[in-house]
C-alpha cells in the first residue's frame, strides 16, 4: 500500500485556483481510476473531477466551499500496490457542465454511480445579454458583443445597438452605407463591379512622372502659418488638378451606358478611401472643380470622417464623375487602376520620391510624383490622356493660382 | 371599428346583428342550411342572435332542441354526414364540454376513419368569454383547447365584417367548424358594407400597422388590444395588431412576418395561461422566428381562476387594455 494525495487539478490553462464545492466521496470511501470524487467551482463553471487512482480515501484534507491553488493536495488516497505512485491527476469529465448550489450534506455509498447533475438554482447571469437578433447580426458581420453597449432591458443588446456599433466602425459598400459597414456585401460589390470593369471596359494606361516639388513647396509654406486642423495636403491639390483639368477634357468625366459615352457636365471626382481591414469605397466630392483647395480640404476630412462613421450617402458614391485613387502614402510610386463603372476614367497618384532630376543643364533632386491614367479605350484615346495628364502636371507647377476658387 | 367602408354604401348594426344576417342569409342561399339548439327558435337564442328567425323560416329550418348538448350536436354531425349544412348553436363554450366527445371522437375523426368516405360539414358556433357577470360555468373560454384538435377549423370573428362574412365560407368547408363569437362583442355596433361578402377563415389580418411591437391576438381581446394599441401610441410605442381570426390553422405566415418586422411579441389571449393558444403561438414563434427576435416574448392572458362572479374580480381576472399596456412596455423596456 501507498499514499498518494489527490491535488486540486488544472482544468485550463488559465486556472490558478477553484474553489471545492462539493465532496462526492467520504473517508473510507473505495474510489477506483474515472471515479467522481468532488465537484470544483472555476470561472468555467462547476465541473466534476475524478481520480486517476483506485485504492481507499484515507483523509479529506479540505474542506467544501475552500478556495484552494491547483497542486493543492485536497485528499489522501491509499493506493494498492499495483496502483501507480504519485500525484493524481484529474481529468475533466465531460458531460453537461452545470453549477452546482452550495452542497448539501451528502451521504453517498461507496462505488456510488457518478452522481446526475443536478437542477441548479439559476446562477446570477454574468455574460452580456443580447437579444437573438443582436446575436445573429452580431455574428454574421464579426461584431463583437463584448465592445457593444446595451440598450435594452436590464442592458441587453439589441439589434439596434449592434447596428449603432456597426454604423461606428463602419464604411459604406455603395448602396448599404446607412446601416454600416458589411464587409462581406462590400467585397461582393467590389467583385461585381471591378469584374464587369475588366468584361467591358478595354482600360488604356498611361504613366507620367511629373515634377511636383513646386506645389511641396507651396504647400510647406502655406501651411507654415497654419493651424494642424486648417493645413492642407496633398491631396487637395491633387483632387483639384484633376478636376481642373476635368474641364478642358470632359471626354474623362461621365459615363459610359448602354453603348455610348453621357459626358457630365458637372465635375464630382470620387476619392477612393481604403478601409482598415480590407475594401474601399470612392464617394464623391460634389463640383469639385469650383472648390478652393481649403474648401476641399474640409470637404475630404468630412467623408473620411463619415466614411469611419458609416454615414456616407449612397448619392455620394453614385454621384462619382471620374475617380482619384492615391495610395502616396502606402510607399508605391504608381499605381494602375481599374476604372469603377459606368465612369470612364481613374487617376492614380503614386507616392513622391526625391528623384534626382534635369532642369536646366544640372541635376537637381526633385520630388517626383508618377500619375497614371487608366482610360476607357470606347470613349477617349492614348493622346487625349497624355494631354489629360500633362494639363494636371501643369495645374500642379502653379498650385497658387490652381487653389483659388475656379470661377 | 375598421371597418372597409369605403367601397359601398354601409350601414349601422351590431355584432349580433351581423351573425343573424349571415344565418339568414346562409339559409336562403341553401335549403340544406338549418339552424338548431337550446332556444334558438321561440325564444330567439339566449344571445337573441336568432330573433325573428323562426317566424321566418319555419320550425323545420329553426329547431329547438332539449338541454342536451352532447345529443343535437351528434344529429348535427349525422346530417351532416347525410348531407344537410346544419348550424349548431351551443349556448356557451362551457356547456360545449358536454358535447365535445361528439365533437373531438365524431365529427373531427370520421373523415380520417372512413377514408375519407364521409365528412362533416357542420359549423358549430357558440359564445365564449367573460364580462357578463355570468360566473365561472358561463365565462371561459375554451377556443384554444379546441384549437388543438387537428380535424377541426377553429374561427374567432371580432369584426362586424368577420361576423357577417366567416359563416358562409365556413358552411361551404367540407369539415368541421367552430365559431367562437365573443359574448361582450354582441352588442358592438358599428358600420358595414351593405354589400358585405363571405371572407376568408384561414389568415390573420393585422388590425393596425406598427414597428415596434407586435401584439398578437383574437376575439374579444382585440378591441382592448387596440385600445391598448393607442394608448402605447402616446407613449412613442408604435404597435402592430395581429388579429388572429383562425385559431386552426394558425396563420405562422403573418405572425412571423409581424414579428420579423417589430421583433418584439405579446399575446394577448382571453384563455388561461398555462397550456394555452398563447403558449402555442409563443412557440412558434421562438421555432420560426427566434433569431428575429429583440426581446422576450410576452403575453396577457386571464387570471387562473374559475372566471369570477363580482364584477371587479370579473374584470381583474381577464386581459385589459393596462395589463396590455404594461407588458408591451415591458418588453419594449
Amino acid at each position: 500500500m501507498a499514499m498518494t494525495d489527490f491535488r486540486m487539478p488544472s482544468l485550463g490553462a488559465d486556472m490558478e485556483a477553484g474553489k471545492l464545492v462539493e465532496w462526492l466521496i467520504k473517508p473510507g470511501d473505495r474510489v477506483k481510476h474515472g471515479d467522481i470524487v468532488a465537484v470544483v467551482e472555476t470561472q468555467k463553471g462547476a465541473i466534476e473531477i475524478e481520480v486517476f487512482e483506485t485504492g481507499e480515501v484515507e483523509r479529506v484534507l479540505v474542506d467544501v466551499g475552500t478556495d484552494v491553488p491547483v497542486g493543492t493536495p485536497l485528499a489522501r488516497i491509499r493506493t494498492e500496490a499495483e496502483a501507480k505512485a504519485g500525484i493524481a491527476e484529474a481529468a475533466v469529465v465531460a458531460g453537461p457542465v452545470v453549477a452546482l448550489p452550495s452542497p448539501p450534506p451528502v451521504t453517498l455509498r461507496p462505488s456510488a454511480p457518478p452522481p446526475v447533475p443536478k437542477e441548479a438554482p439559476p446562477a446570477a447571469i454574468t455574460r452580456k445579454r443580447a437579444s437573438p437578433a443582436a446575436r445573429r447580426l452580431a455574428a454574421t458581420r464579426n461584431i463583437d458583443l463584448a465592445v457593444v453597449t446595451g440598450t435594452g432591458p436590464a442592458g441587453a443588446i439589441l439589434r439596434k445597438d449592434v447596428e449603432l456599433r456597426l454604423a461606428a466602425i463602419a464604411v459604406p459598400a455603395g448602396q448599404k452605407v446607412s446601416k454600416g459597414l458589411d464587409r462581406d456585401a462590400m467585397r461582393v460589390a467590389i467583385a461585381a463591379a471591378m469584374a464587369r470593369s475588366k468584361r467591358e471596359i478595354p482600360h488604356y494606361y498611361l504613366e507620367h512622372r511629373v515634377d511636383v516639388t513646386a506645389s511641396e513647396t507651396w504647400l510647406a509654406r502655406t501651411n507654415a502659418e497654419r493651424s494642424p486642423d486648417t493645413r492642407l495636403l496633398m491631396g487637395a491639390i491633387i483632387m483639384k488638378a484633376v478636376a481642373s483639368a476635368l474641364r478642358r477634357f470632359p471626354a474623362f468625366n461621365g459615363f459610359f451606358r448602354e453603348g455610348r459615352f453621357e459626358p457630365v457636365s458637372a465635375i464630382h471626382v470620387g476619392m477612393a478611401i481604403s478601409i482598415r481591414g480590407g475594401g474601399l469605397a470612392a464617394p464623391a466630392i460634389r463640383d469639385t472643380d469650383k472648390l478652393s483647395c481649403d474648401e476641399l480640404m474640409i470637404r475630404m476630412r468630412d467623408l473620411v470622417q463619415r466614411m469611419r462613421a458609416g454615414r456616407i450617402r449612397s448619392s455620394e458614391i453614385a454621384d462619382a464623375t471620374i475617380t482619384v485613387s492615391s495610395l502616396g502614402e502606402r510607399g508605391v510610386e504608381a499605381l494602375y487602376g481599374v476604372i469603377y463603372p459606368p465612369q470612364v476614367a481613374l487617376v492614380g497618384f503614386g507616392k513622391i520620391v526625391v528623384r534626382p532630376w534635369v532642369v536646366g543643364e544640372a541635376v537637381v533632386p526633385r520630388s517626383i510624383m508618377t500619375i497614371t491614367l487608366s482610360g476607357d479605350h470606347r470613349v477617349s484615346d492614348g493622346h487625349a490622356g497624355a494631354l489629360f495628364l500633362a494639363e494636371i502636371e501643369g495645374l500642379m507647377q502653379e498650385p497658387d493660382q490652381l487653389c483659388k476658387i475656379a470661377t | 371599428m375598421k371597418q372597409d367602408a369605403a367601397r359601398s354604401e354601409t350601414r349601422e348594426l351590431t355584432y349580433r346583428e351581423a351573425v343573424r344576417e349571415a344565418i339568414r342569409d346562409a339559409l336562403i342561399r341553401d335549403p340544406r342550411v338549418f339552424l338548431m339548439g337550446e332556444d334558438v327558435g321561440r325564444y330567439g337564442g339566449c344571445y337573441a342572435v336568432s330573433k325573428g328567425l323562426l317566424a321566418e323560416f319555419g320550425p323545420e329550418r329553426i329547431r329547438d332542441t332539449p338541454l342536451s348538448e352532447s345529443g343535437f350536436t351528434g344529429a348535427g354531425i349525422g346530417a351532416a354526414i347525410a348531407g344537410m349544412r346544419p348550424i349548431v348553436e351551443l349556448m356557451t363554450v362551457n356547456f360545449s364540454l358536454l358535447a365535445l366527445d361528439q365533437i373531438l371522437n365524431t365529427a373531427a375523426t370520421i373523415r380520417h376513419m372512413s377514408g375519407s368516405q364521409f365528412g362533416v360539414p357542420l359549423v358549430i358556433r357558440m359564445a365564449t368569454g367573460a364580462g357578463r357577470q355570468l360566473a365561472a360555468q358561463h365565462s371561459h373560454s375554451l377556443e384554444g383547447w379546441y384549437a388543438h384538435i387537428p380535424g377541426l377549423k377553429v374561427l374567432a370573428p371580432a369584426t362586424l365584417e368577420d361576423a357577417r362574412g366567416m359563416l358562409w365560407t365556413a358552411l361551404e368547408d367540407p369539415d368541421p367548424v367552430l365559431i367562437f363569437e365573443h359574448v361582450m362583442l354582441y352588442n358592438m355596433q358599428g358600420p358595414l358594407a351593405a354589400d358585405a361578402a363571405p371572407v376568408d377563415i384561414d389568415k390573420a389580418a393585422v388590425r393596425r400597422v406598427g414597428h415596434d411591437i407586435s401584439l398578437v391576438t383574437y376575439g374579444g381581446s382585440l378591441w382592448k388590444t387596440l385600445e391598448a394599441a393607442a394608448e402605447l401610441a402616446k407613449a412613442g410605442i408604435d404597435a402592430e395588431v395581429v388579429d388572429l381570426r383562425s385559431l386552426r390553422p394558425l396563420d405562422d405566415a403573418t405572425i412571423m412576418a409581424s414579428v420579423a418586422k417589430t421583433r418584439r411579441a405579446v399575446i394577448v389571449d382571453e384563455g388561461w395561461r398555462s397550456g394555452s393558444i398563447s403558449a402555442e403561438i409563443c412557440t412558434r414563434i421562438i421555432e420560426q422566428a427566434f433569431w428575429e427576435l429583440d426581446a422576450p416574448l410576452g403575453r396577457v392572458c386571464s387570471e387562473e381562476v374559475p372566471i369570477p362572479y363580482p364584477r371587479h374580480l370579473e374584470q381583474a381576472a381577464i386581459p385589459q387594455a393596462a395589463k396590455i399596456v404594461a407588458a408591451a412596455k415591458s418588453v419594449v423596456g
